[in-house]
């Protein structure tokens, strides 16, 4: 690249070509999945689309509205088209807002947290308990019975900010003083307490039902039916709620990725940097050490909690299994894959990850049973002898753990690193 | 160093059951090579990085090697949980009168801990390569200068580390018979509260703190649904363990007997 285009993407004009080219690409990756909605690479090449979107050179404006245009228009009418597109779009924004609340804490402010799925289902027991008939089992008549409305889901997306952000305060507190990897191994035997405590308060009160878990769970209220009825739109719940979950996260996302941007490039955001990089410098420079590692804390534990009430709401049912280590570590992997400190590359790492594991894991598993009950032969040995218990959709650990050695090892900073400089000099970070 | 530690025990399970020494020999060398290969590939490149950098492909070994067990015992019996082969000496009962009992295994494993915790003082307090040891903890730049193969040591630690793991490992699998590759989590997890509640980098404090953590989880697991009335019972001992770990990090970050060592960093 010239040294006057390098020039003229900093002051974020806009190329012809590249417009052109995304367009067509987006156009045509679309168009493809629209007319083989069967196929896992077309998907996967239409998700590569949004990534070259964050490549084009674009003024920020354009590349924010061809994203909306992307995710808001074209991502949800494929969804039309099969159903399972628009589940797994769903997934990546969950892990995606996850990723994000992650980023905050171990990306911005350096403080390793093993145990982060636990704020998530501090968020998700919080609206299943209070959403479905269990809160009758411990607080009944006293404040009329349970499951709440539909309508409170919006209050308790504000409550499990609140309570997640209060639980990572209060698990911060006895710990934020030491050590990082004294700090690594509390959140990681914090996560596992929460697990338990979820397995096993089913007495003497029953506030979780145990392994059981909580069914059903009230979801959202379908206020817009009604709009969407006089325009001649009309569907059946069925077929709105998988939209309408889909356009809740992208929403969620929308204003994690608006917060943390903010955050960032706040004195807030650069204090936590500041610790990151070097804590007795930052507390010489009058950083306040403790409060500002319990925000960061706290701000994760946030997006968690909201997430969390969302995807009680959308899985209908949750019980401790949702909520293991494993999923603390995926959600760590994200990150470290895209980039810590990252925006774009949380949004990478997460859409990657979960892309892995819910389509290539899960593809390459269905090809083996196929050829295995077909009895195919390769090397002269026939598959129909291959263990049973060779499930590759069960490997996601492998998976971690690999993006996690070999990013440590080659590309520590990531696949899209932070751009750092000034704000305005920065490349426009909502792709 | 302490991540030596993590989350290997359930490879030491892996060998056929032969005798009890042997046993415990094989798994120590298997766990404490595998060791050696892992620091090689996964942290000697690190060694110079920022502390978290180690700490996450930490993690990632221990989780990769767990799907690697489970791939492997998968491909070969296809099926991951695995008994241990029992041994009739084993499990007959030792008489202590009245109502008392006592498996011979408890005795086994109790008399292993004790043997390898004696070696691993000798070894570290008495051998020149524990001092070398000592010396690589205390000021890796200075004990390079002194002429020490600071890289060796490492290796060597690791070693340790992995077969003290593989032990236990070995220990835990005669003991409760039943294990999978994701068997060493929960332990690797306490061996950690263990350590911090004796004393960081202290070889009696890791062993006070384990003996204590032990008989309170014990005793927790046999009391706690006696003293609460049945409404908490042996389930919540983790939880216990944990609440442990975090008071004595409020109160008391060197731990019982962590006068004796600094921080070390």
């Amino acid at each position: 690249m010239s040294a006057e285009a390098t020039e003229e993407h900093q002051r974020g004009t806009t190329s012809r070509a590249h417009l052109v080219g995304v367009l067509a690409f987006v156009a045509i990756t679309a168009a493809a999945v629209y007319a083989a909605p069967g196929s896992l690479m077309l998907f996967l090449a239409f998700q590569a689309s949004l990534l070259l979107l964050y490549y084009a050179r674009l003024s920020p404006g354009l590349r924010t509205a061809l994203a909306a245009l992307a995710l808001g228009g074209v991502l949800p009418f494929l969804g039309t088209v099969n159903g399972y597109y628009l589940e797994v779009a769903t997934q990546v924004g969950i892990f995606v807002a996850l990723a994000l609340g992650l980023n905050i804490v171990v990306g911005l402010a350096g403080l390793l947290d093993l145990g982060y799925v636990a704020f998530f289902a501090v968020g998700a027991y919080l609206w299943a308990i209070f959403g479905s008939r269990q809160a009758n089992e411990f607080m009944a008549s006293a404040f009329g019975s349970f499951p709440l409305g539909p309508g409170w889901f919006f209050v308790f997306l504000g409550l499990g900010v609140a309570v997640a952000a209060g639980t990572g305060v209060l698990l911060g507190l006895p710990v934020l003083r030491l050590r990082g990897d004294y700090l690594a191994i509390v959140t990681l035997g914090f996560g596992e307490v929460i697990r338990v405590l979820a397995n096993n308060l089913d007495k003497p009160v029953n506030l979780t039902n145990g392994p059981k878990g909580i069914t059903p769970i009230q979801r959202p209220p379908l206020f817009f039916g009604p709009w969407l009825e006089a325009l001649g739109w009309g569907a059946t719940p069925a077929a709105l709620y998988p939209l309408y979950f889909y356009f809740l996260v992208l929403g969620i996302v929308v204003v994690v990725v608006l917060a943390t941007q903010r955050l960032q490039d706040s004195p807030i955001g650069r204090a936590w940097e500041a610790i990151r990089e070097d804590e007795a410098a930052a507390v010489a420079m009058g950083v306040p050490l403790v409060r500002m590692k319990l925000l960061s804390f706290a701000c994760g534990a946030s997006f968690a909690g909201a997430v969390g009430v969302l995807f009680a709401a959308k899985q209908f049912f949750i019980n401790p299994e949702s909520f293991t280590f494993m999923e603390s570590i995926g959600v760590l992997a994200m990150i470290i894959l895209g980039g810590m400190g990252s925006i774009p590359g949380a949004v990478l790492g997460a859409t990657a990850v979960t892309v892995l594991n819910l389509q290539v894991l899960k593809g390459v598993s269905l090809w083996l049973n196929e050829l295995r009950n077909a009895g195919t032969t390769i090397f002269g040995y026939n598959l129909a002898n291959l263990p049973t218990q060779l499930e590759p959709a069960k490997y996601e650990r492998m998976v971690f753990g690999v993006i996690l050695v070999l990013m440590m090892i080659f590309r520590p900073q990531g696949i899209l690193p932070r751009q750092r400089g000034a704000p305005a000099a920065r490349r426009g970070a909502d792709a | 160093m302490l991540l030596a530690l993590k989350a290997w025990g359930h490879l030491g399970t892996l060998p056929v059951f032969l005798l009890l020494a042997l046993l415990l020999l094989c798994g120590m060398a298997a766990a404490g090579l595998l060791a050696v290969g892992v620091e090689r590939v996964a942290y000697r490149p690190l060694r110079n990085a920022p502390r978290l950098v180690p700490l996450i492909s930490a993690i990632g070994v221990s989780f990769f090697l767990q799907d690697a067990v489970r791939f492997a015992e998968s491909l070969w019996r296809n099926a991951f949980y695995l008994t241990y082969p029992s041994l009739e000496a084993l499990d007959r009962r030792l008489r202590l009168g009245g109502a008392a009992d006592l498996p011979y295994k408890s005795l086994v494993v109790m008399a292993g801990a004790v043997g390898i915790m004696l070696g691993l003082t000798a070894f570290v307090n008495r051998s020149r390569v524990g001092k070398a040891i000592r010396a690589v903890a205390e000021d890796r730049p200075t004990a390079s200068l002194m002429g020490i193969d600071v890289n060796r040591i490492i290796a060597v630690t690791f070693f340790v580390g992995g077969a003290m793991g593989g032990a236990a490992g070995v220990l835990f699998g005669i003991q409760y018979s039943l294990i999978n590759p994701y068997t060493g989590f929960i332990p690797g997890l306490k061996a950690f509260t263990a350590a911090v509640l004796g004393g960081i980098g202290n070889l009696p404090g890791a062993m006070v703190g384990g003996l204590v953590l032990g008989l309170l989880e014990a005793a927790s697991a046999s009391y706690l649904s006696l003293l609460t009335g049945g409404a908490f019972g042996a389930e919540y001992k983790d939880i216990l363990a944990f609440s442990i770990l975090i008071v004595i990090l409020i109160f008391r970050p060197r731990g019982i007997l962590g006068e004796v060592v600094a921080e070390k960093v």
